[in-house]
Protein backbone atom coordinates (compact mmCIF):
# COMPACT_ATOMS: atom_id res chain seq x y z
CA UNK A 1 0.00 0.00 0.00
CA UNK A 2 2.87 2.38 1.10
CA UNK A 3 4.58 1.49 -2.11
CA UNK A 4 1.56 2.13 -4.36
CA UNK A 5 1.49 5.43 -3.04
CA UNK A 6 4.85 6.42 -3.31
CA UNK A 7 5.16 5.40 -6.81
CA UNK A 8 1.69 7.50 -7.77
CA UNK A 9 3.13 10.59 -6.09
CA UNK A 10 6.89 9.99 -8.09
CA UNK A 11 4.84 9.48 -11.21
CA UNK A 12 3.11 12.20 -10.63
CA UNK A 13 5.97 14.73 -9.96
CA UNK A 14 7.53 13.01 -12.94
CA UNK A 15 4.81 13.91 -14.70
CA UNK A 16 5.00 17.70 -13.54
CA UNK A 17 8.76 17.40 -14.54
CA UNK A 18 8.69 16.61 -18.32
CA UNK A 19 5.40 19.15 -18.73
CA UNK A 20 7.33 22.13 -17.03
CA UNK A 21 10.59 21.52 -19.20
CA UNK A 22 7.99 20.97 -22.15
CA UNK A 23 10.17 17.47 -22.84
CA UNK A 24 6.75 16.68 -23.07
CA UNK A 25 6.25 18.21 -26.57
CA UNK A 26 7.77 16.02 -29.39
CA UNK A 27 8.44 18.69 -31.76
CA UNK A 28 10.83 20.26 -29.25
CA UNK A 29 12.54 17.07 -28.85
CA UNK A 30 12.93 17.18 -32.70
CA UNK A 31 14.57 20.31 -32.27
CA UNK A 32 17.06 19.19 -29.72
CA UNK A 33 17.73 16.31 -31.77
CA UNK A 34 18.43 18.37 -35.13
CA UNK A 35 21.99 19.56 -34.25
CA UNK A 36 22.41 20.31 -38.01
CA UNK A 37 19.15 22.59 -38.17
CA UNK A 38 17.88 25.50 -35.51
CA UNK A 39 19.39 23.52 -32.73
CA UNK A 40 17.33 23.92 -29.20
CA UNK A 41 19.76 22.57 -26.77
CA UNK A 42 16.71 23.00 -23.89
CA UNK A 43 16.61 19.18 -23.35
CA UNK A 44 20.49 18.94 -22.42
CA UNK A 45 19.48 20.89 -19.49
CA UNK A 46 16.89 18.82 -18.46
CA UNK A 47 19.34 15.55 -18.42
CA UNK A 48 21.41 17.80 -16.44
CA UNK A 49 18.60 19.16 -13.65
CA UNK A 50 17.89 15.76 -13.34
CA UNK A 51 21.27 14.84 -13.19
CA UNK A 52 22.65 17.23 -10.45
CA UNK A 53 19.77 15.84 -8.26
CA UNK A 54 20.12 11.99 -8.72
CA UNK A 55 24.25 12.25 -8.34
CA UNK A 56 23.64 13.39 -5.14
CA UNK A 57 20.49 11.29 -3.67
CA UNK A 58 21.49 8.41 -5.37
CA UNK A 59 25.21 8.22 -3.33
CA UNK A 60 23.37 8.13 -0.26
CA UNK A 61 20.45 6.40 -0.99
CA UNK A 62 22.47 3.67 -1.84
CA UNK A 63 24.68 3.67 0.73
CA UNK A 64 21.89 2.57 2.96
CA UNK A 65 21.40 -1.29 3.70
CA UNK A 66 17.95 -1.24 2.32
CA UNK A 67 15.46 0.95 0.83
CA UNK A 68 12.69 2.50 3.29
CA UNK A 69 9.30 0.19 2.54
CA UNK A 70 11.37 -2.98 0.74
CA UNK A 71 13.96 -5.21 1.80
CA UNK A 72 16.71 -4.69 -1.08
CA UNK A 73 17.46 -2.31 -3.67
CA UNK A 74 16.49 -3.66 -7.38
CA UNK A 75 19.62 -2.54 -9.42
CA UNK A 76 21.38 -3.86 -12.29
CA UNK A 77 24.35 -5.12 -12.14
CA UNK A 78 25.26 -6.26 -15.27
CA UNK A 79 28.66 -4.36 -16.44
CA UNK A 80 29.58 -5.27 -19.48
CA UNK A 81 28.60 -3.46 -22.85
CA UNK A 82 27.14 -6.04 -25.34
CA UNK A 83 25.67 -6.13 -28.76
CA UNK A 84 21.65 -6.17 -27.42
CA UNK A 85 22.58 -2.99 -25.15
CA UNK A 86 24.23 -1.13 -28.44
CA UNK A 87 22.01 -2.29 -30.90
CA UNK A 88 18.84 -1.65 -28.78
CA UNK A 89 19.72 1.62 -28.23
CA UNK A 90 20.42 2.52 -31.23
CA UNK A 91 16.48 0.92 -32.10
CA UNK A 92 15.62 2.77 -29.57
CA UNK A 93 17.19 6.04 -31.37
CA UNK A 94 15.56 5.93 -34.49
CA UNK A 95 12.27 5.44 -33.34
CA UNK A 96 12.71 8.63 -30.92
CA UNK A 97 14.12 10.57 -33.56
CA UNK A 98 11.08 9.50 -36.36
CA UNK A 99 8.52 10.65 -33.50
CA UNK A 100 10.37 12.68 -30.98
CA UNK A 101 8.59 10.42 -28.02
CA UNK A 102 10.48 8.39 -25.59
CA UNK A 103 8.33 5.88 -23.71
CA UNK A 104 7.77 8.58 -20.09
CA UNK A 105 6.67 11.32 -22.60
CA UNK A 106 4.30 9.28 -24.75
CA UNK A 107 2.55 8.37 -21.37
CA UNK A 108 1.91 11.63 -20.05
CA UNK A 109 0.94 12.91 -23.26
CA UNK A 110 -1.83 10.86 -22.24
CA UNK A 111 -2.74 13.84 -20.02
CA UNK A 112 -2.43 16.13 -23.13
CA UNK A 113 -5.52 13.72 -24.72
CA UNK A 114 -2.93 13.97 -27.13
CA UNK A 115 -4.18 11.08 -30.33
CA UNK A 116 -1.06 10.28 -31.25
CA UNK A 117 0.22 9.80 -28.03
CA UNK A 118 -2.15 7.03 -27.90
CA UNK A 119 -1.15 5.29 -30.93
CA UNK A 120 2.65 5.80 -29.83
CA UNK A 121 1.78 3.92 -26.16
CA UNK A 122 0.22 1.44 -27.99
CA UNK A 123 3.14 1.01 -31.01
CA UNK A 124 5.54 0.87 -28.10
CA UNK A 125 3.82 -1.88 -26.61
CA UNK A 126 3.33 -4.07 -29.75
CA UNK A 127 7.75 -3.45 -29.99
CA UNK A 128 7.75 -4.59 -26.35
CA UNK A 129 5.66 -7.98 -27.40
CA UNK A 130 7.60 -8.38 -30.45
CA UNK A 131 11.02 -8.61 -28.36
CA UNK A 132 9.93 -11.13 -26.11
CA UNK A 133 8.91 -13.82 -28.72
CA UNK A 134 11.70 -13.20 -31.71
CA UNK A 135 14.41 -12.19 -29.03
CA UNK A 136 15.99 -15.17 -27.58
CA UNK A 137 16.96 -14.71 -24.37
CA UNK B 1 18.66 28.43 -31.56
CA UNK B 2 14.77 27.87 -31.42
CA UNK B 3 12.98 28.69 -28.57
CA UNK B 4 16.11 27.92 -25.93
CA UNK B 5 14.37 27.67 -22.25
CA UNK B 6 17.13 26.62 -19.88
CA UNK B 7 15.18 27.56 -16.91
CA UNK B 8 12.38 25.01 -17.30
CA UNK B 9 14.37 22.82 -18.58
CA UNK B 10 16.54 22.65 -15.64
CA UNK B 11 13.18 22.94 -12.98
CA UNK B 12 11.79 20.21 -15.24
CA UNK B 13 14.83 17.95 -14.89
CA UNK B 14 15.52 18.42 -11.15
CA UNK B 15 11.71 17.57 -10.54
CA UNK B 16 12.33 14.18 -12.52
CA UNK B 17 15.49 13.67 -10.29
CA UNK B 18 13.38 14.05 -7.00
CA UNK B 19 10.53 11.91 -9.01
CA UNK B 20 13.27 8.85 -9.54
CA UNK B 21 15.18 9.90 -5.84
CA UNK B 22 11.67 9.15 -3.96
CA UNK B 23 11.21 5.22 -6.28
CA UNK B 24 14.79 4.33 -5.42
CA UNK B 25 15.12 5.36 -1.56
CA UNK B 26 11.43 4.12 -0.54
CA UNK B 27 10.80 1.15 -2.94
CA UNK B 28 13.91 0.48 -4.08
CA UNK B 29 13.52 0.66 -7.71
CA UNK B 30 15.48 2.60 -10.60
CA UNK B 31 12.27 4.36 -12.60
CA UNK B 32 13.02 3.64 -16.12
CA UNK B 33 10.28 3.87 -17.84
CA UNK B 34 10.26 1.24 -20.37
CA UNK B 35 10.88 -0.93 -18.08
CA UNK B 36 8.16 -0.38 -15.99
CA UNK B 37 5.84 -0.07 -18.56
CA UNK B 38 6.57 -3.38 -20.17
CA UNK B 39 6.44 -4.87 -16.56
CA UNK B 40 2.25 -3.52 -16.27
CA UNK B 41 1.75 -6.76 -18.47
CA UNK B 42 4.50 -9.21 -17.58
CA UNK B 43 5.44 -9.05 -14.06
CA UNK B 44 3.55 -10.90 -11.26
CA UNK B 45 0.57 -9.27 -9.55
CA UNK B 46 1.51 -7.55 -7.00
CA UNK B 47 4.51 -6.15 -8.72
CA UNK B 48 1.75 -5.09 -11.59
CA UNK B 49 -0.23 -2.66 -9.31
CA UNK B 50 2.75 0.17 -8.74
CA UNK B 51 3.31 0.00 -12.05
CA UNK B 52 0.42 0.92 -13.17
CA UNK B 53 -0.01 3.30 -10.09
CA UNK B 54 3.34 5.59 -11.48
CA UNK B 55 2.44 5.21 -14.84
CA UNK B 56 -1.15 6.81 -14.64
CA UNK B 57 0.63 9.24 -12.47
CA UNK B 58 2.38 10.47 -15.15
CA UNK B 59 -0.98 11.35 -16.54
CA UNK B 60 -2.00 12.67 -14.31
CA UNK B 61 1.07 15.30 -13.67
CA UNK B 62 0.64 15.89 -17.22
CA UNK B 63 -3.22 17.12 -16.86
CA UNK B 64 -2.29 18.65 -13.81
CA UNK B 65 0.48 20.56 -15.27
CA UNK B 66 -1.89 22.13 -17.59
CA UNK B 67 -4.62 22.49 -15.37
CA UNK B 68 -2.50 24.78 -13.28
CA UNK B 69 -0.89 26.44 -16.59
CA UNK B 70 -4.34 27.04 -18.04
CA UNK B 71 -3.54 24.65 -21.02
CA UNK B 72 0.04 26.49 -22.14
CA UNK B 73 0.86 23.11 -23.74
CA UNK B 74 -1.04 21.82 -26.57
CA UNK B 75 -0.85 17.98 -27.99
CA UNK B 76 0.74 17.84 -31.59
CA UNK B 77 -2.11 17.29 -34.76
CA UNK B 78 -0.95 16.73 -38.18
CA UNK B 79 1.97 14.56 -37.47
CA UNK B 80 2.60 11.51 -39.82
CA UNK B 81 1.02 8.69 -38.50
CA UNK B 82 3.24 5.93 -40.24
CA UNK B 83 6.20 7.49 -38.72
CA UNK B 84 4.29 7.53 -35.05
CA UNK B 85 3.17 3.68 -35.92
CA UNK B 86 6.68 2.56 -37.24
CA UNK B 87 8.52 4.55 -34.68
CA UNK B 88 6.58 3.83 -31.91
CA UNK B 89 7.86 0.14 -32.29
CA UNK B 90 11.14 0.62 -32.45
CA UNK B 91 10.99 2.50 -29.62
CA UNK B 92 9.57 -0.51 -27.70
CA UNK B 93 11.65 -3.04 -29.14
CA UNK B 94 14.77 -1.31 -28.71
CA UNK B 95 13.88 -0.32 -25.40
CA UNK B 96 13.28 -4.02 -24.15
CA UNK B 97 16.35 -4.91 -26.22
CA UNK B 98 18.40 -2.53 -25.18
CA UNK B 99 17.71 -2.95 -21.29
CA UNK B 100 15.99 0.62 -20.86
CA UNK B 101 15.62 4.25 -22.55
CA UNK B 102 15.96 7.99 -21.72
CA UNK B 103 15.51 7.52 -17.68
CA UNK B 104 16.58 4.24 -16.97
CA UNK B 105 20.30 5.07 -18.90
CA UNK B 106 20.39 8.36 -19.26
CA UNK B 107 19.28 9.45 -15.58
CA UNK B 108 19.49 6.22 -13.47
CA UNK B 109 21.90 4.72 -14.69
CA UNK B 110 24.47 7.62 -15.29
CA UNK B 111 23.83 8.58 -12.13
CA UNK B 112 24.76 5.47 -10.53
CA UNK B 113 27.77 5.52 -12.76
CA UNK B 114 26.91 2.31 -14.75
CA UNK B 115 29.23 2.23 -18.13
CA UNK B 116 26.64 -0.01 -19.90
CA UNK B 117 23.90 2.98 -19.54
CA UNK B 118 26.69 5.95 -20.72
CA UNK B 119 27.03 3.37 -23.30
CA UNK B 120 23.52 2.85 -24.07
CA UNK B 121 22.92 7.19 -23.97
CA UNK B 122 25.48 7.72 -26.13
CA UNK B 123 24.10 5.16 -28.73
CA UNK B 124 20.69 6.42 -28.54
CA UNK B 125 21.33 10.06 -28.94
CA UNK B 126 23.71 9.57 -32.08
CA UNK B 127 21.52 7.30 -33.76
CA UNK B 128 18.40 9.82 -32.87
CA UNK B 129 19.76 12.84 -34.52
CA UNK B 130 21.19 11.05 -37.39
CA UNK B 131 17.73 10.02 -37.73
CA UNK B 132 16.04 13.48 -37.60
CA UNK B 133 18.97 14.59 -39.99
CA UNK B 134 17.90 11.88 -42.71
CA UNK B 135 14.33 12.85 -42.30
CA UNK B 136 14.15 16.04 -42.07
CA UNK B 137 17.57 17.67 -44.28
CA UNK B 138 17.86 14.52 -46.68
CA UNK B 139 14.18 13.29 -47.39
CA UNK B 140 12.68 16.23 -45.77
CA UNK B 141 9.57 13.75 -44.59
CA UNK B 142 9.40 16.68 -41.27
Amino acid sequence: MKMNLVALLAGVIFGLGLALSQMIDPNKVLNFLDISGDWDPSLAFVMMGALVVTMVTFRFILKRPSPIFESSFHVSKQTVINKPLIIGAAVFGVGWGMTGYCPGPAVASLGLFSKEGVLMVVAIYAGFFAERYFVKK
Amino acid sequence: MENFTPISALLGGALIGISVSLLLLFNGRMAGISGIMNGVFSAPKKEEVWRTLFLVGLIIGAALFQFLTQDSLSAREGYPLWLIIIGGFLVGFGTRLGSGCTSGHGICGIANFSIRSIGATLTFMASGMLTVFILKHLVGVV
